[in-house]
């Protein structure tokens, strides 16, 4: 039983931190999100030349091997400074897939550009009908001689606008909700037939709706087995949600201390705010909903680093936990606020605005819920 | 980071789970399982057994008698007292004074009285609230006024849980008026029960038991040897006390253990019903109090592991009691729901260790859930009230 992180992992914390608080204050970041992009090239430069964007691949394709443990470090950092760089898309997402099921030459291809920040990356989860159910896939894949034809519609793709190279989830066989006859494709993103309407999501991140029409690509697109896609796709989504978790986590633990700051500064009827019993009771209790996210992270971190059978519960209990603990939070904060809460210019806004978006990701509140009770 | 026990742990929670299997009063056990309720003798031999091994004094240090035990052992003896179903520790005089005795008495004192509440040979129950003192506990009354070598107490303490089986009483006692801050006239005074002028009269609470009391003192002699640590400085040591309190009422174990038990009888087709597993909204209902209390139990391993590597635990460990209590009184209300209609007949002289009766109403123990619903709406009172709580977490925690 042991809650502390190893060295290697304390060196990660610490260089993330140091990043998130001398190079990526509030402004900075709202530039960013205001960009074209959404996103800084040179911080994404950075990212690769610190060596994040190889934290959680095998050493042998040129990662560090990190795993659970070392996204939540780096996650929860960047909760904390509401960073915009689509790390998720890329690295977890993106990479995760490729790191699992790609061969050699594909890791070749894509990965390796990946890890080094030259190639920008997505996988394409949603469909505009599939809600949180990721086997639900009406993107059909077609044999076409010694390729595949691929037709149907992407939702919600994060990062979609920017990436070179989308990892496409395609019925190739079964049902439209069923786990067998999933493929898992690498498509470039400028395949002919490819449409993509990018727009930016209410937390200045960016995502698209993709088109595929008879988009051809060649044997050498498919990642894993063919039809056995799923398995795959279900452990990064579960990474995935783990990573977003950890986010919403140092989401919450800033929106709490600068809530408690700004009620010992904000005066009004000629006292500090804080020193009212109703604010005080109100800032208690998103203590609580923190301390009690930051335990269910931690068990769901561990359990997942351990591959126990418990991950899968454990996750869907953080992402519960975020959802109501975390929705309960920011609304506090920006009630605290007062109008200033509501204000675009301040911060508070902007966190809150994050994790409302987390909690309407990979499965609400409620589904993972129920996922938990009827299990 | 990892959440894996040590062989030595392991070996140490085998040794635990065959103590309660073999070696603590079954009928005991027998009496929590079949809803009888514990006599005063019942606890205290289960005390005993506990006492025979060795670990009655779970948290006092070995030099008292103590078990020494590591965070994690504590966690694990925690976990499987809970899953063996044993009844919880009294906590008055294992938990409560004797920390206090061993903290701030005298050597006398440590010799007189921290064995047999080790032995649980003397009960011990607390004077703390008065009529006119609950949240507002610095405004008791009852005094404590020096005449030649003895204190004459006057005064009222209640809600005194036990008080009844009790041999001694602990209070907070008003040693002075003549002082700047109120808390500075209160000390800790140890009080033999049997002494003239000590009165108890019961008071029945919401479920209809004799658990708590009223104890009067009319011009009570207590002798000056029996006041602990220095006079004036009591609310200092009650405090201590109510910290330790506030951990032990967590009960984080207890209510893993109740939840599981809770998941079991809803797989079960109880008088021919459909199993309530296959209600959604009650299973979402428990779902969500799994999360809290799974919550709750890695809070209190992070307090625990704090403690272990020697620094002061963070403020995750102010929140045991609030969301300890919460999840008791949500297991409590999901119980009686869980009945249905046999939460409701009010048939407490039922429950005996014979086979259940002709008559016997409800299945297993079920009529008694709205009792200990009813009964347990204290949890989120006693020990200072869950808004009292709140209200020292701003003060301490949050620095407001």
């Amino acid at each position: 039983m042991n809650f502390s992180l190893n060295e290697e992992q304390m060196m990660l914390q610490d260089s993330v931190e140091k990043f998130i608080d001398n190079d990526y204050d509030f402004e900075t970041r709202q530039k960013i999100a205001a960009s074209d992009s959404g996103f800084s090239a040179d911080v994404w430069r950075t990212f690769a030349e610190l060596g994040w964007t190889a934290v959680p691949f095998a050493e042998d394709d040129g990662g560090f091997d990190g795993g659970a443990i070392e996204i939540m470090v780096i996650m929860q950092l960047f909760g904390r400074g509401l960073v915009v760089e689509p790390y998720l898309a890329n690295i977890v997402l993106a990479g995760g897939i490729l790191g699992r099921a790609a061969n050699a030459e594909q890791k070749e291809k894509w990965l390796h550009p990946i890890i080094a920040g030259e190639l920008q990356a997505t996988l394409a989860f949603v469909e505009p009908q599939s809600r949180y159910d990721i086997a639900n896939i009406a993107t059909v894949a077609a044999v076409d001689g010694e390729a595949w034809r691929l037709n149907g519609n992407k939702g919600f793709v994060l990062n979609g606008g920017n990436a070179g190279l989308i990892i496409v989830p395609a019925r190739s066989g079964g049902g439209q909700t069923d786990r067998d006859g999933i493929t898992l494709f690498a498509v470039p993103a400028d395949s002919k037939g490819i449409t993509c309407n990018a727009y930016a999501t209410v937390d200045g991140l960016r995502a698209a709706e993709i088109t595929f029409e008879d988009v051809r690509v060649d044997a050498g697109a498919v990642l894993g087995e063919v039809g056995g896609g799923f398995a795959v796709l279900d452990a990064v989504i579960d990474e995935a949600t783990l990573a977003v978790c950890a986010e919403a986590v140092g989401i919450m633990q800033v929106l709490r201390v600068k809530t408690l700051e700004y009620s010992k500064s904000r005066v009004q009827f000629g006292v500090p705010i804080g020193s009212f019993q109703v604010l005080q009771h109100r800032m208690v209790d998103m203590l609580t909903d923190c301390e009690q996210s930051v335990s269910l992270l931690l068990w769901a971190t561990m359990v997942s680093a351990s591959g126990s059978a418990e991950a899968k519960r454990a996750i869907s209990a953080i992402k519960y936990q975020v959802g109501t603990a975390g929705r309960k939070v920011g609304q506090d904060a920006v009630q605290i606020h007062g109008a200033m809460g509501v204000s675009w210019e301040l911060d508070i806004a902007h966190y809150f605005k994050r994790l409302t978006t987390i909690g309407q990701m990979f499965g609400n509140a409620d589904w993972h819920l129920d996922k938990l009770a009827t299990g | 980071m990892n959440v894996t026990f040590s062989d030595e742990e392991i070996a140490f929670r085998e040794e635990v789970k065959d103590f309660f299997r073999t070696r603590f009063p079954q009928d005991v056990i027998d009496k929590q399982r079949l809803g009888v309720p514990l006599q005063r003798d019942d606890m205290i031999r289960s005390q005993k057994s506990l006492h025979e091994q060795g670990w009655a004094g779970v948290n006092w240090p070995v030099e008292f008698g103590g078990t020494g035990w590591t965070p994690v052992q504590k966690y694990i003896f925690a976990t499987e007292m809970a899953e063996a179903n044993a009844p919880a520790i009294v906590p008055f005089g294992l938990s409560m004074v004797g920390p206090v005795i061993y903290s701030f008495g005298n050597d006398e004192q440590k010799q007189r009285f921290l064995p047999d509440i080790l032995a649980s040979d003397t009960w011990w129950c607390q004077g703390y609230s008065e009529p006119g003192s609950g949240s507002d506990l610095a405004s008791l009354k009852t005094r404590a006024d020096r005449d030649g070598e003895h204190y004459i107490v006057n005064g009222t303490k209640t809600w005194t849980t036990l008080g009844q089986h009790a041999d001694w009483i602990f209070c907070l006692v008003r040693t002075s008026s003549d002082v700047a801050r109120r808390q500075e006239g209160i000390s800790f005074l140890l009080v033999d029960m049997r002494t003239k002028g000590v009165t108890v009269k019961p008071i029945i609470t919401i479920e209809g038991d004799h658990e708590v009391n009223e104890v009067h003192f009319e011009d009570v002699r207590v002798p000056l040897e029996n006041l602990v640590g220095e006079e004036g400085k009591g609310w200092t040591y009650g405090k201590v006390l109510l910290q330790h309190e506030r951990t032990n009422i967590a009960g984080v174990a207890r209510s893993k253990y109740r939840l599981k038990k809770l998941r079991a009888q809803a797989g079960e087709a109880i008088r021919g019903a459909e199993p309530l597993a296959l209600d959604r909204n009650f299973m979402r209902k428990i779902a969500a109090v799994g999360v809290d209390i799974k919550a709750l139990e890695y809070t209190e391993l992070r307090t625990l592991a704090a403690v272990a590597s020697g620094k002061a635990p963070g403020p995750e460990s102010s929140i045991l009691k609030l969301k300890g209590t919460d999840v008791q009184q949500a297991l409590d209300a999901l119980y009686v729901e869980a009945a249905g209609y046999y939460a409701l007949p009010y048939v407490p002289d039922q429950y005996t260790l014979d086979a259940p009766g002709e008559n016997h109403v409800g299945h297993g123990a079920e009529t008694t859930t709205s009792l200990k619903y009813f009964n347990n709406r204290k949890a989120s009172i006693y020990g200072g009230s869950n808004e009292i709580q709140k209200n020292i977490i701003a003060k301490h925690v949050l620095g407001l």
